[in-house]
């Protein structure tokens, strides 16, 4: 586990308070993007998504580079470790349950045979 | 000492993987060491689907579990979850024996931007079927907020992780 400060902790909560905030992150998810494209995105004026990006990548949830004159954004690592673990917490559910169901299948294949299939 | 208990099917369990597709899909796919028909059968009689579809580890209890497994035909489950209870339900839109089930999650309907639709493919091949399990989410939000479609225990994990997200922030 990667502690982070209380500060960090902090800028975190504020970042992921807004629902933009939290659509860009998904967004990202997908793939890097360009700040105007975002801005396109979620219907909003460019300065208003600078703003965005600006609180998101003080919270260490996005990275940002430019290149040419475009400025590009991605996911910063602990926006990479939510996803990872959201997606990780949801994978567990199912293969715990898959394994559950092998239990079952495993017994309709006993009385498969038995039925002398 | 760990003593395993061979199967047939052999001591390894199948991977489980996951995928986030796009922003409103989620697919979950899965090898299990039997036919389809067998497979197709657990999923789609009752008695048989609730052992499985809630995972013991869970916590979680199912009361009821119904389902009229026919196009157009209704599916509801009752759980009990730390004194309250909880329902899921929806409509099945497709049925086609052995290869796929399509069935709707109106528990979290808010008329606006529809249900989520659980899409599921059996697909056997030398014995053993690959499973396909595709959620379409309405909207990115849903699936984001789990508002719909997601499982009892995904809500929870979802809730926790949007907890551990986002606590405190409305006070701040």
């Amino acid at each position: 586990m990667v502690q982070y400060s209380q500060a960090q902790f902090d800028a975190s909560f504020g970042a992921l308070s807004d629902a933009t905030r939290r659509g860009v992150l998904e967004q990202l998810g997908q793939g890097d993007a360009s700040i105007t494209a975002l801005a396109d995105r979620f219907h909003m004026t460019l300065t208003g998504m600078k703003k965005h990006i600006g609180v998101l990548e003080q919270a260490g949830l996005v990275t940002t580079q430019k290149v040419g004159r475009v400025r590009i954004c991605k996911l910063g690592q602990r926006g990479l470790e939510e996803e990872a673990a959201w997606i990780e917490r949801y994978r567990k559910l199912w293969a715990a349950r898959f394994d559950e169901l092998d239990i079952v299948v495993e017994e309709l294949k006993r009385k498969d045979e038995e039925n002398g299939r | 000492m760990d003593v395993r208990k061979e199967s047939k099917a052999g001591p390894t369990k199948n991977r489980t993987e996951v995928e986030r597709k796009s922003e409103r899909e989620l697919v979950v796919t899965r090898t299990v060491n039997a036919p389809a028909r067998l497979v197709f059968e657990a999923w789609t009689q009752a008695d048989l689907f609730r052992r499985w579809w809630v995972p013991k580890s869970y916590g979680l209890t199912l009361l009821s579990c119904e389902m009229d497994v026919r196009v157009g035909g209704q599916y509801r489950l009752v759980f009990r979850h730390e004194g309250s209870t909880m329902e899921f339900f929806g409509t099945y839109l497709e049925v086609t024996p052995h290869s796929r089930l399509v069935w709707t999650n109106e528990e979290g309907e808010d008329g606006e931007t529809g249900n989520t639709v659980t899409t599921v493919t059996f697909d056997e091949i030398e014995g053993k079927t690959r499973l396909v399990v595709h959620d379409l989410y309405p909207s990115k939000e849903a699936i984001d907020s789990g508002s719909t479609g997601a499982l009892p225990e995904a809500l929870d994990q979802l809730d926790e992780l949007l907890a551990s997200l986002g606590s405190g922030t409305e006070t701040r």
